[in-house]
């Protein structure tokens, strides 16, 4: 590894100054899991790595009644994985922590790091966008807000401008009758990376059982991660009959814009993001079952045996 | 190193590039103090400079396991840890395992032949500990799930999978000698208690 300064401040504004100060040559230190490999092969360089692990605000996972969970931007996977919350209000999320790396990686590597590293198929990032999570980020400027869904620019590309910072990521309460999964493929089972992967999040209608808010999230098939509005607005007003989540499950497919590399040819891709969103929905659909969840009278969901009526 | 200057918690005065820094840790129950770069990794600084050769390095970018340490408690990457973040910290190697004779991990293994060339073989230990520290009675799937980032080419795994769940199943004995001996009863709310 090229020589390089540390420093390891306690404050947010300490951070940004040293960030700022450093002109673009400095980096974030959170688990160190993607910066620590991309330093030792040469793919970035730093001048001064910021280790922002002793900033009370970056390390906290904190939990309020009304504005939701905030994940401090270095808060491992496995603390967030680990959380009941985070398991009841926000399945995606759980799903995603528990896959990302080995249990090893898991307890370095943090959500807000997933983030800045922009990987096309960062398995952390369809979850916050399923969930509407917002990127909090501190600069010379203050703090602003930004949307996770707007926050990878391209891949290891993000919105932080000089001397930003990613604080926290704040995910909001989910409506009642939401639940969300996020799955992916990888030809093995552990420590591999998606060569697709699928988040999907929906919230019904309680007087209809339709589907009031539909979110859907596709990693590894473009530049960014991106949304699958097509299917969204497809399934939006409608329930989550077999029929329904086959037809979304196509229309996912136009959202995606995939390259062919050593994971998997574009074609291949492509038929993954129809499986996976017809999974994911499916395991939606059940978990929203499970809960309870009701479904209008006289419509077939598929899993009718197993309904409740709400 | 007139150049040296100290990392502690929460200090934010940059270090020259290339200059050593003082860091203190407490490593296997030992306070110790090292001078290191910023660019060494923990693995680097156990191997070279404390000389604690047990643990290995295989990969060097996170995906073998076989430098697997705890870092307060959490089974870490030691390649993916640079020695400066280890200041004020409490670092277990495998060297830090046996107290009393061998942790029943180390006996464990032994008896089943779950290792050949032993290179893997501190990291499966290290990180088993983590299992059985958070899960003392983790199921097969528990163990393979959690191993899943510690690469062996030798032995393979089954040999591993029951070293540790026989490790774990000794230690509850040794701690809950009833258990062992069966002599528990269920109760009507479903918590197990001693007879």
């Amino acid at each position: 590894m090229e020589a390089f300064a540390y420093a390891a401040p306690s404050t947010v504004a300490e951070a940004v100054r040293l960030l700022a100060a450093a002109n673009g040559s400095a980096r974030p230190l959170a688990g160190g899991t993607d910066l620590i490999p991309q330093l030792q092969e040469g793919r970035r360089r730093a001048g001064l790595v910021v280790d922002v692990k002793r900033i009370p605000e970056l390390a906290e996972l904190r939990w309020d009644p009304t504005s939701g969970l905030s994940i401090g931007a270095a808060v491992p996977l496995v603390d967030v994985a680990r959380s009941p919350r985070v398991r009841r209000h926000f399945p995606a999320l759980h799903a995603a922590c528990g896959i990302i790396g080995s249990v090893m990686i898991q307890h370095r590597a943090s959500l807000g790091g997933n983030l800045c590293n922009a990987a096309p198929s960062a398995d952390g990032i369809p979850p916050l966008m399923v969930h509407d999570a917002q990127a909090v980020i501190a600069g010379p400027g203050g703090t602003r807000r930004a949307a996770v869904e707007a926050f990878c620019t391209g891949p290891g590309q993000t919105c932080l401008g000089p001397g930003e910072l990613l604080v926290a990521i704040e995910v909001p309460i989910p409506p009642a009758l939401t639940s969300s999964h996020y799955l992916r493929f990888t030809p093995r089972n552990e420590m591999d990376i998606a060569v697709a992967g699928v988040g999907a999040a929906v919230t019904l209608d309680p007087a209809t059982g339709a589907c009031a808010r539909v979110r859907i999230a596709l990693g590894a098939v473009a530049p960014t991660p991106v949304r699958a509005a097509a299917a969204e607005e497809y399934l939006s007003g409608k329930t989550l009959t077999d029929d329904h989540i086959e037809q979304a499950a196509r229309l996912a497919v136009k959202a995606a814009r995939p390259i062919s590399d050593v994971r998997g040819s574009a074609e291949y891709r492509r038929h993954l993001v129809a499986v996976l969103t017809r999974r994911a929905l499916a395991a939606v659909r059940a978990r929203l079952l499970a809960a309870g969840a009701g479904r209008p009278p006289g419509q077939e969901t598929g899993q009718q045996a197993h309904g409740t009526e709400g | 190193m007139n150049a040296m200057s100290t990392a502690s918690a929460g200090k934010a005065s940059i270090n020259a590039v290339s200059a050593k820094v003082l860091v203190e840790a407490t490593v296997n129950g030992v306070p110790e103090a090292f001078a290191c770069e910023p660019r060494q990794t923990l693995l680097e600084v156990l191997r070279e400079q404390l000389g604690l050769t047990g643990t290995k390095e295989g990969c060097g970018n996170g995906n073998c396991g076989a430098c697997c340490v705890l870092l307060d408690g959490r089974p870490v990457n030691s390649c993916l840890v640079l020695a400066v973040e280890a200041a004020g910290r409490d670092i277990v190697t495998v060297e830090g395992l046996a107290t009393d004779g061998l942790h029943p991990l180390q006996q464990a293994f032994l008896e089943h032949g779950a290792l050949q060339c032993g290179v893997c073989t501190p990291g499966f230990l290290v990180a088993s500990k983590a299992l059985l520290d958070v899960n003392p009675h983790p199921t097969e799937q528990e163990v393979r799930r959690w191993l899943a980032g510690n690469l062996c080419r030798c032995t393979g795994y089954d040999k591993i999978i029951r070293a540790v769940l026989d490790a774990a199943s000794r230690m509850a004995a040794e701690t809950r000698p009833e258990a062992a001996a069966g002599l528990e009863t269920a109760a009507d709310d479903g918590e197990v208690r001693p007879a």
